[in-house]
Order: structure tokens, then sequence, then C-alpha cells
């Protein structure tokens, strides 16, 4: 559990960042909470001989509106985004996700950008994400770029991201006002990955679904929009037969491994439960 | 007399003695940061060692190149058995007399085993170090599964052993069998149970878990080459024990070591036995004249040092149809994993698991146990228990909920059909054991009428039949459990560790001003000996509690003790603390007399002092008698205020209780919730009631992690799956139960001041509370009897094996 040696950069700008990760190439690691990386340092599973830090950055900090989207600056530590109202008006399901990440200590460190940009599945984020509908800005040598959520992961810790590129935001595009949002995790205890989780934001028009989004969290080697359990839902009244249907198409897009946590079919099994209790509690809130 | 006068309410509550919920002295420097634990000893020049281990769980070493790791800057040494053999330390013996690799020595026997031990200059390049050491292995099978271990073709693990029909506790009947155990009557048993009405058997596992104490394994070793001496800092329960061990195996004098175990963050039984880091780092330290300090991380702590439980229990109940039990039979299978490194007492190689017949009558019963070993880490060692005695409650306490359960009788009625009656005690059981005291029945009882057990009955069945209807999918279990522990190892008659009685022992010195110093052979790894030890002194000798100081851990220092472990600390040294107590309390007696001109017969103690008999306004405080005892003793008398007393106790103590959990569980997730927990505790003499309510809340929480899921798992080819608290379920604040505790006392009639010990009661109990529960809760829909730990998905999964979920 000691990490091997490597040098440290603390940049004060994108561009610097940016610079440094691509002339020290695939020898250097950008650093936000540190929550994943760190462990593998101390497990020697990650040897980077560099490690920028992006803390000097303010510029990566903060939350604004813009136009009709939040825009979260990478670095916005978990606990940051709690203690935003703007957040916890207007996207209420970050909020309610949030609190469900870990426990304070851990929320004071880890950053949504962190959160959003290692590509592990069992991160909350970035299902939710998909769910909004929310872009991630990835800044490189090479200039901007916007890629969407729901583009973004490509595999267990595989994702658009390119070489010398960091994510600097994340726009969130604020839901219709009366939508109905839940986000159901189940996990072991404070601290551990879900099992399985799912996250519902959708709105009613007289007493039936108008829109709905589902995304999933940890059922698959990458978060999972789950379009045709969301499809399913539509133009009705959530019955308990929809309610089996929508279940079903999602357990049928799940593939999650076997762990400490239960065998595959467990999980799935859960994850449809989650995606059914998600979906009545997104209903009941909606208005 | 006036208004000033402190009454004699005043006077006692001044002392803080026994019975006062006195706040924990220690407390002080541990909420600030400010204790002193092995790993903030940092000595001038100090070099750090770390291990290269194993990835195989069983493979042939051929081959171990240091020479790259030589060349990292910061690496001095390499240590292997090799350099080992040299001082013939590869191999030490454990407290089961067995014989364990300290490095691999031809063979790695499980994942992560020492291998070689790297020293350098700091941890950093200790760990550089360890990723040059290049090692080549040749996997062989593994052996995983006990239930194969003695199979005719299984793979031969300890090649040491080939050849030797006979091991430490008598014949081997296999190559990977360590020792057969049994105790009871057999002809006996097998009679009641041909001629039984009613039977039950079932296979009871209790899964392997760790301690897992939040400060790991780890020490300090400095060798003076001057002086020949070694002063080893340690995270030791026993720290005189180990004084001892180090002499024997390394042939040092004892006077020329010194072992200091300074503050220990929790031990759990983790922290008894010797590991190899100790000789490591102590061997490295004499190679190379410097301190080496050793800290084991959280994963070498769960995957290498040490283990608990894996016993598997197959367990017989005959009785009569109306429920009373007429013999018990219990076959063990106990995996001790590559090594025999329990820290029994010598002659017992399942501990005192032949407690199993618990708080109950049988007239007869019989035990045998079979040792094996697999390709797993050695062990196991006592986690918060006295040896083996929570698998043998929770062997009980499962048995006869099942035996409930076949004659359709309550589990409670049960056992208050089956108990030790008050009238019955001291109480011998079949298996051999004298019970001291106990009042089952009214702990039973008081534990019902507490908690609305009927009502609770009655709740569960409208649940079950709604459930059955349709209307809920969430069904509800209560677990009973009644356990009677048996602890304070030991008698000298029965229990020695390595040849050294179970004895322990207290000095106490007091000074001119009625302050003192007491000293105690034991070492409180959290427990707050030094507050409660002195709640014993002030009530026993009328000195304040505050001002007597308690000191453990010091081999130089403290008189020769077992340590702490096994919740003997109160019981024998406890005793030993008031019999020391008492001397000084005699003497005192002595020097008042003459102080007062009286004969010591016309005096009385009284609180904090000695009085006339008869002339209340006669009378001299002890904090007189201390300055009269450096100043004017009787003629002829020594003078000074000082006692020792070595406590050799006569028999165990065997404290009691009644749990009850209620729990609530959703069939479709698995996912439960202990709706409430009540846990009534008789420790006998009570000492300091909030430092016993802390001690059941923590041994609660281990129980409750144990039953719910904490686990050491091995995949089938022998990798160690939970190495890490992500992976081995360590519950935080938010999933731990709401505790109810309450109590009863029955003291301890040979016990000085009558005391049982508590610290270890709460897991003993509260592990088949949890179970029961879970049970209990799946038994109307078919389930007999289903294993721990019962994580979320294994209660799903077996509500779906019952045709509950879809």
């Amino acid at each position: 559990m000691i990490p091997g040696s490597f040098s440290y950069h603390r940049p004060a700008s994108v561009a610097d960042a940016v610079k440094l990760l691509s002339d020290l190439g695939d020898d250097a690691r950008p650093l936000a909470g540190g929550h994943s990386l760190v462990p593998m340092m101390k497990l020697r599973l990650a040897t980077p001989a560099h490690l920028v830090d992006l803390h000097g950055i303010a510029a990566l900090k903060g939350i604004r509106r813009d136009g009709n989207n939040l825009v979260i600056g990478a670095m916005t530590t978990q606990h940051e985004l709690l203690a935003s109202d703007d957040i916890a008006q207007s996207v209420p399901i970050l909020h309610e996700a949030v609190l469900l990440i870990a426990d304070p200590q851990v929320r004071y460190r880890g950053t949504i950008g962190g959160n959003v940009a290692n590509g592990d599945p069992g991160n909350d984020m970035p299902a939710l994400m998909m769910t909004l509908g929310a872009t991630y800005r990835l800044e490189g040598a090479g200039g901007a770029r916007d890629v969407a959520a729901a583009d973004f992961y490509q595999g267990a810790y595989f994702t658009a991201l390119e070489p010398g590129e960091i994510l600097t935001s994340v726009s969130v595009p604020v839901p219709a006002v009366g939508h109905g949002y839940a986000y159901e995790k189940l996990k072991r205890k404070v601290g551990d990955y879900a099992t399985a989780a799912a996250a519902v934001v959708l709105t009613l028009s007289g007493g039936k679904v108008a829109t709905c989004s589902i995304g999933l969290t940890n059922v698959h080697e990458t978060p999972l929009l789950a379009t045709d359990a969301a499809k399913a839902v539509i133009g009705t009244s959530l019955d308990a037969a929809t309610l089996k249907k929508a279940a079903a198409a999602a357990e049928a897009i799940m593939a999650p491994a076997a762990d400490a946590r239960g065998p595959v079919e467990y999980r799935k099994h859960v994850g449809g439960i989650m995606v059914t209790r998600a979906l009545q509690r997104a209903a009941a809130k909606a208005k | 007399m006036n208004d000033l006068t402190p009454t004699r309410e005043q006077r006692s509550a001044a002392l803080e003695g026994m019975g006062c919920k006195r706040k924990r002295v220690e407390d002080i420097r541990f909420t600030q940061g400010k204790g002193n634990y092995v790993d903030d000893v940092k000595l001038p020049g100090m070099l750090h060692g770390d291990f290269v281990r194993s990835p195989h769980p069983h493979a042939r070493v051929k081959k171990i190149d240091d020479s790259e790791a030589l060349k990292v800057p910061g690496v001095l040494a390499v240590i292997t058995a090799e350099t080992l053999k040299t001082v013939n330390l590869a191999w030490m013996p454990t407290l089961a007399g067995d014989v364990q690799m300290v490095l691999a020595d031809g063979k790695v026997l499980f994942q992560n085993q020492e291998v070689a031990f790297v020293v350098a200059t700091d941890r950093y390049a200790a760990d550089d170090g360890i990723n040059k050491v290049i090692v080549e292995y040749e996997p062989l099978p593994p052996l995983v599964d006990p239930f194969k271990s003695m199979d005719a073709d299984a793979p031969v693990l300890r090649e040491d052993l080939v050849g030797k029909t006979t091991g430490a506790h008598g014949p081997r009947k296999h190559h990977n069998h360590i020792f057969e155990w049994t105790v009871g009557d057999k002809e006996l048993t097998d009679a009641a149970f041909k001629k039984a009405e009613v039977t039950i058997k079932e296979m009871i596992s209790y899964h392997r878990t760790h301690p897992s104490p939040l400060e790991t394994c780890q020490c300090v070793c400095s060798f003076d080459k001057i002086k020949g001496e070694l002063t080893i800092y340690g995270t030791f329960q026993a720290p005189h024990v180990i004084r001892t061990v180090v002499s024997l195996i390394a042939k040092l004098p004892e006077q020329k070591i010194h072992v200091i175990a300074p503050d220990i963050g929790g031990g759990f039984g983790n922290k008894v036995g010797a590991y190899p880091g100790y000789i490591c780092a102590a061997v490295a330290s004499i190679v190379t004249g410097k301190p080496v300090k050793w800290v084991e991380d959280r994963i070498e702590n769960l995957t290498a040092t040490s283990f608990a439980r894996d016993y598997h229990m197959t367990t017989e109940i005959a009785a009569t149809k109306d429920g009373k039990v007429t013999g018990l039979r219990v076959h063990v299978l106990a995996d001790h994993g590559a090594f025999d490194a329990c820290a029994d007492p010598s002659k017992w190689p399942a501990g005192f698991f032949n407690i199993v017949t618990g708080s109950y009558d049988f007239p007869t019963a019989h035990l045998a146990v079979d040792g094996v070993y697999t390709n797993k880490a050695p062990g196991g060692v006592a986690y918060r228990c006295s040896f083996r005695v929570t698998e043998a409650a929770y062997c009980i306490e499962r048995a006869m909920d099942i035996l409930a359960q076949k004659l359709n009788m309550d589990p409670a009625e049960l056992r208050l059909k089956n108990f030790i009656k008050p009238e019955q005690f001291p109480y011998h059981s079949a298996l051999g054991w004298e019970y001291d005291s106990g009042d089952y029945h009214t702990a039973m009882r008081k534990m019902m009428e507490t908690t609305g057990y009927a009502a609770l009955r009655k709740e569960q069945a409208e649940k079950r039949a709604a459930f059955k209807r349709g209307e809920t999918r969430e069904i509800m279990g209560l677990g009973v459990s009644f356990f009677t522990e048996i602890v304070g190892a030991g008698p000298s008659k029965n229990c020695d560790i390595l040849g050294i009685a179970m004895f322990d022992s207290c000095e106490i010195r007091l000074h001119p001003t009625g302050a003192g110093i007491a000293r105690m052979g034991t070492k409180s790894q959290g427990q707050g000996h030094e507050t409660t030890w002195a709640q014993i002194i002030a009530t026993e000798i009328g000195i304040p509690a505050d001002n007597i100081m308690v000191e453990e851990g010091n081999t130089d220092t403290a008189p020769y003790g077992l340590g702490t472990y096994g919740s003997r600390s109160t019981p024998v040294a406890g005793a030993a603390i008031a019999m020391a107590a008492r001397k000084i309390k005699a003497k005192a007696q002595m020097i008042a007399a003459y102080k007062l001109e009286v004969h010591e017969d016309d005096l009385e103690f009284d609180i904090d002092g000695f009085r006339v008999k008869g002339l209340p306004e006669k009378f001299m405080s002890m904090k007189d008698i201390c300055w009269a005892a450096y100043n004017s003793v009787p003629p002829g008398m020594e003078p000074g205020l000082e006692a020792v007393s070595y406590y050799d106790p006569p028999n165990m103590t065997y404290p009691f209780g009644a749990y009850l959990c209620v729990m609530d569980i959703d069939v479709d997730t698995g996912v439960y919730k202990v709706r409430r927990f009540y846990a009534l505790d008789d420790c006998g003499t009570r000492i300091n009631p909030m430092i016993i309510e802390g001690q059941v809340h923590g041994g609660l929480t281990e129980a409750f992690a144990i039953a719910m899921g904490q686990e050491i798992r091995y995949d089938e080819v022998g990798n160690v799956v939970t190495g890490s608290f992500m992976d081995f379920f360590m519950p935080t604040a938010v999933e731990t139960p709401h505790w109810e505790t309450d109590f009863t006392v029955t003291p301890s009639p040979h016990h000085p001041i009558g005391a049982k010990g508590v610290g270890e009661s709460p897991n003993v109990g509260g592990v088949p509370a949890f179970s029961n529960a879970v049970n209990d809760a799946f038994s109307f829909l078919g389930a007999t009897h289903i294993q721990m730990p019962h994580d979320f998905w294994r209660n799903w999964k077996a509500a779906k094996d019952l045709g509950a979920v879809a």
C-alpha cells in the first residue's frame, strides 16, 4: 500500500495543464479528487511517472447558469454540489444522488469531473448524466470539444477522452418544471458501490407519462441508458404490467459481473427492482 | 458532625469505585489524538521492513533473486528462509503446538504468505525493493475445501510432517489431518439417540471471518549489540508471553528482552499470537544493528495474520416429544489453514468448544473435533470470544431453534424448559465443566417481558398471514439467543500456554499522600483498564480511583501475566487486583489499630478508612494511613504500603445473557432491517456500568457484522477475494442497529468481587440472535437452516430457493 515515486505538477491554468499532459505523454495522469487514482497507485496497479494536480486551476471550479443549462466546473466537489441551492432547486435528482455517494469525508474531496471522467461503471454520476442528457467539455492541445455523456463511455475505464485531454466542465440541461425524479441505489453499506442503481427523470401529462429517461449504474461495464425501458412507459400510468415490462426491458441490457455484492442473476433482478421503484417514486413526485 | 460533614453516600461517591459510571480516563488522550501507538514509535536510525508475499495459494519456491532489489536506493537487505536458517529461525512454534514457516521454506502454502523480508531506510524504498525481488514459483494444486482435505488423493500440504503419525494432540489420520479431539461419553450418548422420540441433525457452518482491528499488527525491534539487549515495541495482547517466547526461540536471556506494548487500537484476538513480521524485524535489527519497524497494511492484516472460525459443526440433538433434551452429539471439521496457529491454552486444541451444551441440562453429550490443513491463512484465533466459545454458542443456539421448529414449539419456551435450574449450580456439564452460578429463567423471562415477546410473536403471525395473502413482500423474524460463556482462562489445573499457567497478577504501591500506582499483567486494547482497575482498588481500599494510576504493557515494570483476551482480565487480573488490595488493607488495618490505640479486631472498614467499632468518632482515613505507613508504623513492621498478588483462579466464570433480535426482510431484494435488538447480560458484579454498555455495544456491532456479511472468502482456486474494507463487511454507524441493553446480576461465588467478565458476551450471544432472526423469518416458508453470513443476496437466494421470489 505504498506508491512508487512520481513527479508532482500543479499547473495554474487549463492551458498549462493541457500542455503538461501533452508534453509528458502517457506517463502523466491528471489528478482530481484522487479517490480512484491514489488507491490504484498505492496498490501499484497505476504507476504514473507524473501527476498533474488540477487543484490549482481556479477556472475549473464553480457552478454557473448558461441559458437553460447548469455548467459545473470539473473540480467542483461533491460537497459543493450538495451546498448549491441552484442544483437543489433546478436539478434535485443530482442533489439526491450526490448524497448517496459514500460519506461526507469522501464528498469533501471527490469531484464531479473525476467521477464522470474516470469511466468507472460503479460511479453514480455517469448514468445520471446520461439520464439528464448532459454534455462534457473536453479540452486538449487541439482545442475544446463537447461530447454527450451518452457517447462518452466506451468500456470499463475507457472513454472518449483522447490522450492529453482534460474534462473541464459538465453541462446539465435543467429538466422541465414539474418533472418527477428518483435515484434508487441498492448498496451494502455506506461507501460501497451500487449493487445496482437506477436514475429516472420523467414528466406526466394527464396522469400519463409524457417523457421519460432511465439510467443504470454498475450493471454493465459502462453506465447505461435504458431506452427501451423508458419507451415502454411512455403514455402509460405506470400500471403493474407496464412496470414489469419496463423492468424486464432494463434487465435485458444489463450484464453485471458476479462479485461480493451477489451473482449476476441477483444483480440483474435487483436492477429491475431499482428501475421499478425509481419509476414509481419519480411519478409520485411529478406535478 | 455538621452540615459540611460528607454523608456516607458522598464519601462513597467520591471514591468512584465499583458500580460507578466513571468516565474513561484514557479517553482524554485518545479523543485528542494523543495516544501513543506502535507506529508513533520513531527511534533514531530506524529502518523499515516489508514483505514479498506469495501470489499463489500453493506452490514450490524454485528461486528467489534479490539482486535487482538490492540495487534499489535505500534497500539494505533481503531476508529469506535461507538467511533465517543461519539463526535457526526459518520456522517458529505456534501456540497450538504446531510449527509455522516464518518465511517460505521451499514452498508456499497460502496466498499472501510471507516469502522474503526487504529492509530499507524508509517504507517507500522497502516497497520499491519488494517489487524488484523476483521469485520463481512452480504452482501446485490448491486445497481450498476443508471437506476434501482428507480425501485419499488430496495434495500433501505439509511436507515437513510427512511420515509423522502423531501431532501435538495425538494421532493424525491423514497427511492433512492435525488432530482429533473427543470429549464426553460416546456410548451413553449413542444410546440416548437410539431411544430418542425426536432427533434433529444439521450441518451448521460458522464461516471464516477476521478480527480486523483498526490498528493492524506491527512492531519496532531494536537490538543493542553492546548490551546484548532486545527491545520490542509491539501490538501485543500478551506482552509477557511474547517476551518468554522470544527468549525461548531466539535463545536470548529473558532479562535482556524488553517488551513494551504501548496503546493498542483494538485486538479482538488478532494480537495474541506471534507473527513472521515480529521475528523478521527482530532478526533484521540483530543483523543491521539498527531499530527496524514493521507495520502491516490492511490487505496483509485481512489475508495473512490470523483469521477466526471456519468451523463446520454437524450437530444432533435427541429429545422427548414434549421437548426435553436427552442428548447432544457434535462433530466439528475445523479448518485451520496452512498451519495450526490457534491461540488456545496448550491442552485444548478446540479451545473450550465443549461448552457446546450451552445453558441446557443435557444428561449426556459427545463431541469430536477434527482439525485439518488447507491452503489458507493460518489460525484461527478467538475473535472477541473465549477460545471457540462463539462457535459453540452459535452451534447450540441454532440447533435449539431447529429443534423448536421440529417440535412446533416456541424457541423461548423450549429453552425455558431445558435450562439448568438455579438450584443445580454449581452445575457439572456432560462435557466436563463446572458452571459457577446462573439464574437463566429470570434472565429469559425478563427479556420476554421487556421486549413484549408474546406480542411480537402475534405480530409475526399476522405478517405471515398477510405475506401468504400477497399483501406484503416483507417477512419478520425473531431471533432468540440464550448463551452461557466460559471465560477467565484459567485455573492452572487445566490451562497453560506453552507450559506457563494462566494466572494473572497485580502490584499496588501506595504513596505517602494517599495516591498510588497499580500495575497488572494484562494489557488493555480499548477495554478501559486504566479506568476500571482503579475502581476496584478504590472500593477495596478506600482511595479515590482518580488517585490510582494504572499501568500495563511494559514487561520490565509490570508483574508477569498472561495478558488480555478471552474475557480473562476481570475474572483473573480483576481478582488479583482485589487480592493485592486486600493485602494492603490488612496492613493498613494494623497501622490504623496502632495509631488509634486499639486492637485491630476492634476496627471495621468504613468506605474510606477504619473506624473503631462502637466509637464512630474514632476513625482513621486511608489517606492518613498512607502517610503513617511512611513515618510511624508499629514497631517491628516494615514501612511502606505495597502488595503483589498472583491469582490462580479456582474455576472459570460463566457469564450468560438473553438476547432478542427483531428483523424485517424484504424478500425481493434480501435487504434486512434490524428493527430492534435487546441484550440482557449477566456478568456478575458490575464494575463500571458505562464501560459494560460500551463493551456490549461494540461486541454486538461485531456480531452484527459477522452474522450479516463479514466473511473472509476464497475462490475455488485459493485466491482470497476479501482483502479490503470494500469487500470485507465493516459496518459504519449508518448500518449499525440501535442497541437496547439490560442486565441481571448473579455474582460468581468463587471470584473475590463476584465479577465474571463481559467484553465478549455480546459477540458470543449476538451472532446466534441475528442468525436465528433470519432463520426464523424464513422458517414459515419451509427453511430449516440457512448458513451465515446473511447478506442481502443470500437472503434473496434463500427466498428464491423457497419459492418466495419468482
